[in-house]
C-alpha cells in the first residue's frame, strides 16, 4: 500500500470499519513511516468529518457516529506513542485544559479536539464532561493552563461558557488564560459576545486557533 | 397494563400554545381522545413554563377532569406544582415522579407521606443515571424502602427503571429489562412502569423498535406505560403481549380487543 492508499483507508475505516481494523491500519502508518500527524489530519479526521456530515443530513445514525468515534480513538491509541516520541524533541507548545461545560454530557466532539490538540504538540488535560465552572477554573489554576477550551453542544448549556468567562473576570484572573469555545451550536458571534479569545469550528481549526494564540503570548 | 396518556405535555408545540392561550377546548379534546383510547391516567406536564408551572398544572388538572371521569398523572419534579395539582385533583392521582436525587426526594416525601397517591419512582440518584440492572435495583431498593417507611403501600409504587438509548450503548435495553425482573422479584406487589420511546433515540424506524421493546418488557413484568394511547399499533402490541405473557385470563381481553377491531390499522 502506498501512502495515499493508507490515508484513504484510514478515512474509510473511521466511517464504517471496526476498532480492530482501525488499529491495524494505524500500525501500517507506523510501519510505513508515514507522519502520524498527517495520518490524523488527512485520514482519521477526514473520515470523521464525512460521517459527521452524513449524520447531519440524516443519512447516518447515532450508532454509526459513535462507532466512528471508537475507531478514531482506537487508531489514535496506536499513533499517540509515535507522536510522543517525536514530541520529546519538540518544545511543548502550551498547556490546554479542555472540558465540556456544566449540564452537558456530550463527549465525542470534545474528545476529538483533545486528541488532535494533544497530537499536535500541546499538553492537554481533559476534564471530561459536565464540569461546573468553578471546577474548571480551579483545575486551570492548579495545572497552570495557558488555554481553557470549553465545549458545549447544546444551546441550553452555551450560557455555561459565558459563566466560566464571567467567573474568571470576577476572580480577577481573566487575563491569565486564553479561553476558546466550540461545539455544534457555538458560533463566532457568541464567542464575541461573551468575550472569548477564539472560536473553532472543528478540531483542525482548534489547532490553528491555539497555535495562533500561543504565538501572541510569546 | 396501566396506561398513562402522555400527550398533554408542554414540550409539544400544540400543547404549549394551548396552555399559553388557556385553550380549554384544545386541552379537553386531547384528554377525551386519550381517555377513550384507553388511558387510565391523563398525564399533565407544564415543565417548560418555569414561573407559571404551578398555575398551569392547577388549570390543566381542572380542565381535564371537567370532561374526563378519571385521574390525572401530575408530571413534574417541582413539589410546589404537585401541591397545586393535588389541591384541585378529584380522586387518586398519580405523581410522576419522585427519585432518589436528595433534593427532589427530601422535598417530595413530606407531600406524599401517608397519602394514597400512586407514585412513579424514578431510578435516578445523586450518582446520576444507572447503567446496569444492579445499579437500578440498588436505587429502587432505597426508594421503595423510603416510600414504604413513609406509609406508601407497595401496590401504589410504580418503579421506573429508566430507559436509555441502545444507540449509545447496546447493553442499555437488556439491562433495563433485567432490572424489571429483578425489581418485581424482590418486591412482590410493586409495579414497574416507564416511558419507553427513549430506547430508540438515534435510530431509524423508531416505532418498530419501541413496539418490540414493549413486548419484551411486558414479558418481564412491565405493567405500566407512559405512552401515546392514540398509537393503535402500540396499544394492540400491548394487548397481544399481555396475553402472551400469561396475564390475560382465557385471552378474554385479547378477544374483546379483536372484536373492537383494535388489530385493524
Ligand atoms: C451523540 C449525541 C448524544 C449522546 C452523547 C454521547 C456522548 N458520549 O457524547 C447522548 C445520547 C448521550 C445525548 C444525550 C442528550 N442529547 Co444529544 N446529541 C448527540 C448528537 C446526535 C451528536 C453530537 C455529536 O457527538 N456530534 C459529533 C461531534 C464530532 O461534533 P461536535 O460535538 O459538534 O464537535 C465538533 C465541533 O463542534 C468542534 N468542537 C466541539 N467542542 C469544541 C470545543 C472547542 C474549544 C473547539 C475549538 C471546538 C469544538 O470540534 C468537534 C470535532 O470536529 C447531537 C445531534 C447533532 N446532530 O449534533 C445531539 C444533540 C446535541 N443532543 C441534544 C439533546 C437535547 C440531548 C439530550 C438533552 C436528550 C434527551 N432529551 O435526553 C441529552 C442531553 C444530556 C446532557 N445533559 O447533556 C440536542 C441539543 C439541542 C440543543 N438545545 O441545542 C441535539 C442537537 C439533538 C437535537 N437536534 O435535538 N446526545
Amino acid at each position: 500500500m502506498d501512502k495515499n492508499q493508507i490515508l484513504e483507508k484510514l478515512a474509510a475505516v473511521v466511517m464504517d470499519g471496526t476498532e480492530d481494523e482501525a488499529k491495524v491500519l494505524a500500525q501500517a502508518v507506523v510501519a510505513n513511516k508515514i507522519d502520524p500527524l498527517e495520518a490524523i489530519e488527512q485520514g482519521l479526521s477526514k473520515g470523521m468529518e464525512i460521517i459527521g456530515g452524513r449524520f447531519e443530513r440524516g443519512e447516518a445514525y447515532l450508532p454509526e457516529l459513535l462507532m466512528a468515534a471508537a475507531s478514531f480513538n482506537a487508531a489514535m491509541a496506536v499513533l499517540k506513542p509515535e507522536i510522543e516520541a517525536q514530541k520529546k524533541q519538540l518544545v511543548k507548545l502550551g498547556k490546554v485544559l479542555i472540558g465540556t461545560v456544566k449540564g452537558d454530557v456530550h463527549s465525542i466532539g470534545k474528545d476529538i479536539v483533545a486528541s488532535v490538540l494533544d497530537t499536535s504538540g500541546f499538553d492537554v488535560v481533559d476534564m471530561g464532561v459536565d464540569n461546573p465552572s468553578l471546577n474548571i477554573i480551579q483545575q486551570a489554576e492548579k495545572i497552570q493552563a495557558d488555554v481553557i477550551a470549553l465545549s458545549s453542544v447544546m444551546t441550553t448549556t452555551m450560557p455555561a461558557q459565558k459563566e466560566v468567562i464571567d467567573t474568571l473576570k470576577e476572580m480577577g484572573i481573566r487575563q491569565k488564560y486564553f479561553v476558546i469555545i466550540g461545539g455544534g451550536p457555538v458560533n463566532p458571534e457568541w464567542a464575541d459576545r461573551i468575550g472569548a479569545d477564539g472560536y473553532g469550528k472543528s478540531a483542525i481549526d482548534a489547532v490553528a486557533l491555539v497555535k495562533g494564540l500561543m504565538a501572541k503570548k510569546k | 397494563m396501566i396506561i398513562v396518556g402522555e400527550l398533554i405535555n408542554a414540550s409539544r408545540k400544540a400543547i404549549t400554545e394551548a396552555i399559553k392561550n388557556r385553550d380549554v377546548e384544545a386541552i379537553q379534546a386531547v384528554a377525551c381522545q386519550e381517555h377513550e383510547a384507553g388511558a387510565h391516567y391523563i398525564d399533565v406536564n407544564a415543565g417548560i413554563f418555569l414561573e407559571e408551572e404551578e398555575d398551569y398544572i392547577r388549570w390543566l388538572v381542572q380542565t381535564v377532569q371537567a370532561v374526563v371521569e378519571g385521574p390525572c398523572s401530575i408530571d413534574t419534579p417541582n413539589p410546589k406544582a404537585i401541591e397545586a395539582g393535588l389541591s384541585v385533583h378529584q380522586g387518586t392521582p398519580m405523581i410522576n415522579s419522585i427519585s432518589l436525587e436528595s433534593d427532589r426526594y427530601n422535598k417530595m416525601i413530606p407531600l406524599l407521606a401517608g397519602t394514597d397517591c400512586r407514585i412513579v419512582a424514578l431510578c435516578m440518584s445523586d450518582e446520576g443515571m444507572p447503567k446496569t440492572a444492579e445499579d437500578r435495583l440498588r436505587v429502587a431498593d432505597k426508594l421503595i424502602n423510603g416510600l414504604v417507611q413513609n406509609r406508601i403501600p407497595l401496590e401504589n409504587i410504580y418503579v421506573d427503571p429508566l430507559v436509555q438509548p441502545i444507540s449509545v450503548d447496546r447493553t442499555f435495553g437488556i439491562e433495563f429489562l433485567k432490572a424489571i425482573a429483578l425489581i418485581k422479584e424482590k418486591f412482590v406487589g410493586v409495579h414497574a412502569m416507564c416511558g419507553l420511546s427513549n430506547v430508540s433515540y438515534g435510530l431509524p424506524g423508531r416505532p418498530f423498535v419501541n413496539q418490540t421493546f414493549m413486548s419484551m418488557a411486558v414479558a418481564l413484568g412491565l405493567d405500566g406505560a407512559i405512552i401515546n394511547p392514540l398509537d393503535k399499533r402500540m396499544m394492540a402490541n400491548i394487548i397481544a403481549a399481555e396475553a402472551l405473557a400469561g396475564r390475560d385470563n382465557f385471552c378474554m381481553n385479547f378477544m374483546k380487543a379483536h372484536r373492537a377491531k383494535k388489530f385493524e390499522f
